[in-house]
């Protein structure tokens, strides 16, 4: 059967239509920003830079992408309409049933569909696995940088051997499926999902400890809600049915938060390292405040600009290495819509079909290109103060 | 310095036998074995057959007398059948004495690849060969243009050129392998038709630049802007000195000034980023090698990960944990021979 298409200024078109409610919330975000920018500190400075609001621009557009994928996208990410089979960018759906704008993959699938629903699984994990390896670095790095010593040796070389693993390497070892039958994965989950209960708990702890009102009500907050998390994410039984992981994703995740973490815990034991030394803590410590009131209240307050830019750049990392679990077709479902799956697809079949490839490939770049554009102007702003 | 290099290396022999028992205990996980036994027998052995075959090649002993006996401080005993009492070798493709023996990693034995049915050494040693011919390509491409890059974007800062080549370098940044690979595939190979997509021919036939180009461009492309980067900002400190100052109010042209006074400065800083690069070319390696079907390291590791092959697996990560270790060594040893202020005292 003979398809029809439509002309590449048709897709463009096309392209642009589809992605209106991204268009509606970037203008409303960015014009209240640029209105407001002179309230909004940190922020609203990154809108002086032409590289600043590239940054925020292109990520603000994966944002709302991945936020409203379900409108955005014209086709579910996994319906096959076989007619379309390796059809290429343009081809209209026989029967009325709507354009494979960007034409279809091996399966039939709508590769502009497959992009958008991509996002979604990047746009949750990257951020969220980055923030859990930010939150087992900072409570590592805290003491080993302010307590130095043998506290500092011993963590330093257990981050130095996970360092020293090839990333590769570790995936291989940590996502196959076999590993889902041990309690490895269940096990590294469990240590590291408790690093963010400690780190509230000890943070409310420090601050509060003499007015007790605040300080239980904030306590049992914590390990009420982290508690909750932390049951739905590591045993998969969330009494109230709301937060579940899949077994895979929760592996991926603890992969990347394990890969990750020993990086931030180097930079933040660096960054302490080098506050401790300055008069504001010697005055704290004549105050007699508690080792961990100075690290956590004192510390890392001022050691935030270099860590939001590391934050940064992380998710970008963070980004490829879920592209290279991808690639390797490890973690993933094979029909997921990631963009490291979809390019690992597409690159098997360069020869013969070129455009599967390119929308995954220019997504996953773009993103990351966005961060670190962020992460290139957040540092210059943190400098010029 | 030498007690500072000797206690370095005891670190570094820590660090590998502790990574190589993690190795060794994630390879023998139960599941891991299972799968082993079951592609040395075939797909629909009864778990007695499958147990009796892990029983019989001894992969049911104590994990420490395992790991002993591979690293070669605990003899390996001979498969001896109990009927007839012959000693047969536990796969046929590898020799094996009759006798117990030590034979482990310390007497340079790899053990038996199950994938390639070759001993270790056999598979292990070319392919590290074909990497290394892959690596230094890459480093001879890599390491010149980044430098560039980053001297001329450091050299005056805040300049057009500069603000040009730093958004380029954070553009490579934002390239891994597996997506530059694809475009420059799509670019040259595709729609230009230069270059050849594949550099399965670049092992039998040799090294061409029509096969060889892309694996390499790919590869260098992530690095040159990190190390671009390092060199920028290493090359914009230097230039703020005021030696650098002194040299130019003595009246030396902008040109004699940067070669002479601040390159040679600048680019010790460079030196520790390109040694620590290591690591992330290693995990480039297995993405091209993949991408390119060239048969290197990454290639074989990758092979024996699929197929959980135990031995060549855990060759791979003693070959990719010392070349991280060993490269960390000279990057903090260079650092300070390079860098008198620094010297260790």
């Amino acid at each position: 059967m003979q398809l029809e298409f439509i002309g590449p200024f048709q897709i463009v078109l096309g392209i642009l239509a589809r992605l209106w409610p991204v268009w509606l919330s970037l203008i409303v975000v960015v014009g209240v920003s640029l209105v407001y920018r002179k309230r909004l500190g940190l922020y609203g400075q990154l809108f002086d830079t032409g590289v600043g609001v590239a940054g925020v621009l292109i990520c603000l557009f994966w944002l709302f992408t991945a936020i409203f994928a379900s409108v955005v996208a014209p086709f579910d990410p996994l319906a096959q309409v076989p007619v379309m089979k390796d059809a290429l960018p343009g081809a209209i759906v026989p029967d009325g049933g709507g354009i494979y704008l960007l034409g279809g993959d091996k399966l039939a699938r709508d590769v502009f569909s497959r992009m958008i629903y991509g996002s979604q699984i990047v746009l949750v994990i990257a951020p969220a696995a980055t923030l859990f390896a930010i939150m087992v670095g900072v409570t590592l790095g805290l003491p080993a940088g302010y307590y130095g010593g043998r506290v500092d040796s011993f963590l330093s070389f257990l981050a130095n051997l996970v360092l020293a693993f090839p990333v590769i390497l570790l995936f291989y070892l940590l996502v196959t499926p076999g590993i889902m039958d041990t309690p490895i994965p269940y096990g590294l989950a469990g240590v590291f999902f408790l690093f963010p209960i400690i780190f509230f708990a000890v943070l409310f702890y420090t601050r509060f400890k003499n007015r007790p009102d605040r300080l239980y009500l904030l306590l049992a907050l914590t390990i009420l809600i982290g508690g909750w998390v932390y049951v739905g994410l590591v045993f998969d039984r969330d009494p109230l049915g709301i937060i579940s992981i899949d077994p895979n994703q929760l592996n991926i995740f603890v992969a990347v938060v394990f890969a990750s973490s020993p990086g931030v815990f180097r930079i933040v034991r660096g960054l302490v390292m080098d506050i401790k030394t300055r008069d504001y803590i010697a005055a704290a410590q004549t105050r007699g405040e508690t080792p961990w009131y100075i690290m956590l209240w004192e510390i890392l307050p001022n050691a935030r600009g270099p860590l939001i830019v590391d934050a940064c750049l992380r998710i970008g990392y963070t980004t490829i290495l879920l592209g290279t679990l991808g690639y390797f077709g490890l973690g993933l479902a094979p029909e997921s819509p990631d963009w490291g799956t979809a390019i690992k697809d597409a690159s098997r079949l360069l020869r013969s079909f070129i455009h599967p490839a390119l929308p995954p490939t220019v997504a996953l770049m773009s993103f990351v290109l966005g961060l670190n554009l962020l992460a290139d102007a957040l540092r210059e702003q943190s400098l010029k103060d | 310095m030498l007690v500072f290099i000797l206690r370095r290396l005891g670190t570094m022999l820590l660090t590998m036998v502790c990574l190589t028992m993690v190795v060794f205990f994630m390879v023998n996980l139960e599941p891991n074995l299972k799968k082993l036994a079951i592609s040395q027998l075939d797909m629909r052995s009864p778990p007695e057959q499958i147990e009796a075959w892990l029983v019989k090649n001894g992969y049911r002993q104590n994990f420490f007398v395992r790991y002993g006996q591979w690293l070669g401080v605990i003899k390996k005993q001979p498969n001896v059948n109990p009927e007839t009492g012959a000693t047969t070798p536990r796969f046929t493709f590898c020799n094996e004495p009759a006798e117990p023996y030590y034979g482990g990693i310390l007497q340079g034995d790899f053990g038996c690849s199950t994938k390639f049915k070759t001993p270790v050494s056999a598979k292990l040693w070319p392919a590290l060969g074909a990497t290394g011919i892959l690596m230094f390509w890459v480093m001879a491409t890599m390491v010149p243009i980044s430098l560039l890059i980053g001297v001329l974007a450091g050299m005056r800062e805040g300049s057009r050129t500069d603000r040009t080549l730093s958004v380029a370098s954070i553009a490579t940044t934002a390239t891994p392998e597996y997506v530059s690979g694809v475009i420059f595939t799509v670019i040259f190979a595709s729609w230009l038709g230069w270059l050849n997509g594949s550099a399965a021919s670049a092992t039998a036939q040799g090294v061409t630049f029509y096969n060889f180009t892309l694996p390499v461009m790919t590869m260098a492309i992530y690095g040159i802007g990190y190390i671009a980067r390092m060199t920028r900002a290493s090359m914009v400190e230097v230039m703020t000195q005021q030696y650098i100052r002194t040299a130019r109010l003595k009246g030396l042209s902008f040109s004699s000034v940067v070669i002479k006074h601040a390159l040679r400065n600048a680019l010790i800083a460079p030196f520790t980023v390109i040694m620590l690069q290591f690591p992330w070319l290693l995990t480039g390696v297995v993405i091209v090698e993949t991408m390119f079907r060239y048969q290197g390291f990454g290639f074989t590791l990758v092979e024996a990960a699929g197929n959980n092959d135990i031995d060549l697996l855990l060759a791979c990560s003693l070959v990719s944990v010392f070349v991280v270790l060993f490269t960390q060594l000279i990057s903090d040893v260079g650092y300070a021979y390079l860098n008198p202020r620094i010297r260790v005292q």
